[in-house]
């Protein structure tokens, strides 16, 4: 599981605006773009040292190539950073307000206590 | 010493902001009783003429990740950057600068290290809306210094429920304990029951109105007790995923202290959440 490196997509796309458009328009491609560039970044290093190790497993690609928010959520990404970026990509599709954040607490339905693991 | 003229404990709702500035037309049927009750809680702060705050909230993923996660951190810096890109974005929160009280944030560390917190801190701190939520509904002019004080209720493992009692009954002690004759008021925010992102997120009411109202009595009659016999980091999944920042309500249980009722009590009861609003002054207020 690396559910850390899921969360540190969600939170480093959702901070840069050209990023979130990035994500929206080409998730396939940002997802790859971003473990081949930016998930060994680390992020209190403004010279650009990284770590070496950090990689998806293929389930979590997947659920984040595929725009899956209900997997993620299965794969215990954290729901703050899942529900914020995913707002910021598509509540501007719906009419009614709050619309999107709705149907996707419905799509969520089949989720019962305790919730997936959110610890890292 | 300094004097603690005001304890303050508040849900902070990042929709207010947008909910009372919005053009009539475009403004939420709930936002006229909302302002109303945002003004006399308001007052509530303003009648204690205070010099400097003491803002306790929990940074959500903005300066503060997973690669270096502090449990308590104390801001301190002649200044504070406010709100976030994606706090612009999501809830239209304006960009702020406040002012720090350095000398107290100092006082804070040195006798909090002392008095057994191992607390983090920062020189250079950009705060976000679980800070400026309460500045834009308690005090708008943003016009007093304050000191930052970040707790993790977010990123598992979290400091235990007793443990932010604690934190909070120590703060009381540094504020007393501090050289100075400044009036200062704790303020802290945190939420009743809350989902986010997840199934129970955004009802009609908050996801567990029966937590909220036990909830809103123990805060208002003081029971620190009774709240931490019931209160667990395991328990407080079950109100809503997003309920561990009830905590910083019980922290502010702490700087106010057991048996300590409420001075001032209100609620309102919003979609997706209830908000709820409460003062204690320690030493009375004049009238």
């Amino acid at each position: 599981m690396s559910k850390y490196l899921i969360d540190k997509f969600l939170f480093t796309v959702d901070r840069d605006p050209d990023l979130v458009e990035r994500y929206r328009e080409d998730p396939r491609g940002t997802v790859a773009w971003w473990e081949a560039e930016r998930a060994n970044a680390i992020l209190g290093s403004h010279s650009g040292e990284a770590s070496t190790w950090l990689k998806f497993e293929d389930a979590e690609r997947e659920a984040l190539a595929a725009h899956d928010y209900v997997r993620l959520f299965e794969l215990g990404a954290h729901p703050f950073l899942t529900l914020t970026l995913f707002i910021a990509m598509f509540e501007r599709d719906y009419d009614e307000p709050l619309a999107f954040q709705k149907e996707y607490g419905r799509r969520l339905q089949h989720f019962g206590l305790p919730y997936p693991d959110i610890a890292t | 010493m300094a004097e603690l003229v005001a304890v303050i404990a508040s849900t902070h709702h990042p929709f207010y902001y947008r909910a009372s500035t919005a053009p009539p037309e475009e403004r939420p049927p709930f936002a006229d009783a909302w302002v109303a009750k945002i003004a006399a809680f308001r007052e509530t702060l303003t009648r204690a003429n205070p010099d400097v705050l003491v803002m306790v909230g929990s940074d959500h993923f903005h300066q503060l990740w997973l690669d270096n996660m502090p449990q308590f951190l104390i801001g301190k810096a002649p200044f504070y950057d406010a709100n976030f890109y994606n706090e612009e974005r999501e809830f239209g929160l304006p960009r702020m600068l406040l002012r720090g009280q350095e000398d107290l944030s100092a006082h804070i560390l040195r006798d909090g290290l002392d008095a057994g917190f191992d607390l983090a801190f920062s020189n250079e701190l950009r705060i976000d809306h679980s800070v400026t939520c309460p500045i834009i509904t308690l005090r708008p002019e943003a016009d007093l210094p304050i000191v930052p004080v970040y707790t993790n209720i977010f990123a598992p493992p979290l400091p235990r429920p007793k443990r932010f009692v604690e934190l909070g009954r120590t703060i009381r002690q540094l504020v007393e304990s501090w050289p100075s004759d400044k009036r200062v008021a704790v303020i802290g925010t945190g939420h009743l029951s809350l989902e986010l992102g997840g199934p129970r997120q955004f009802g009609p009411h908050g996801p567990d109105p029966e937590f909220d109202r036990k909830a809103v009595e123990w805060i208002a009659s003081g029971d620190i007790e009774g709240c931490l016999s019931e209160v667990t980091l395991d328990s407080l999944w079950e109100p809503g995923n997003a309920t561990h920042g009830f905590m910083d309500f019980m922290l502010m249980m702490g700087v106010a202290g057991e048996g300590a009722k409420a001075d001032y009590v209100d609620t309102l009861d919003l979609f997706h959440t209830m908000e709820a609003y409460f003062t204690w002054y320690p030493n009375g207020v004049t009238a």
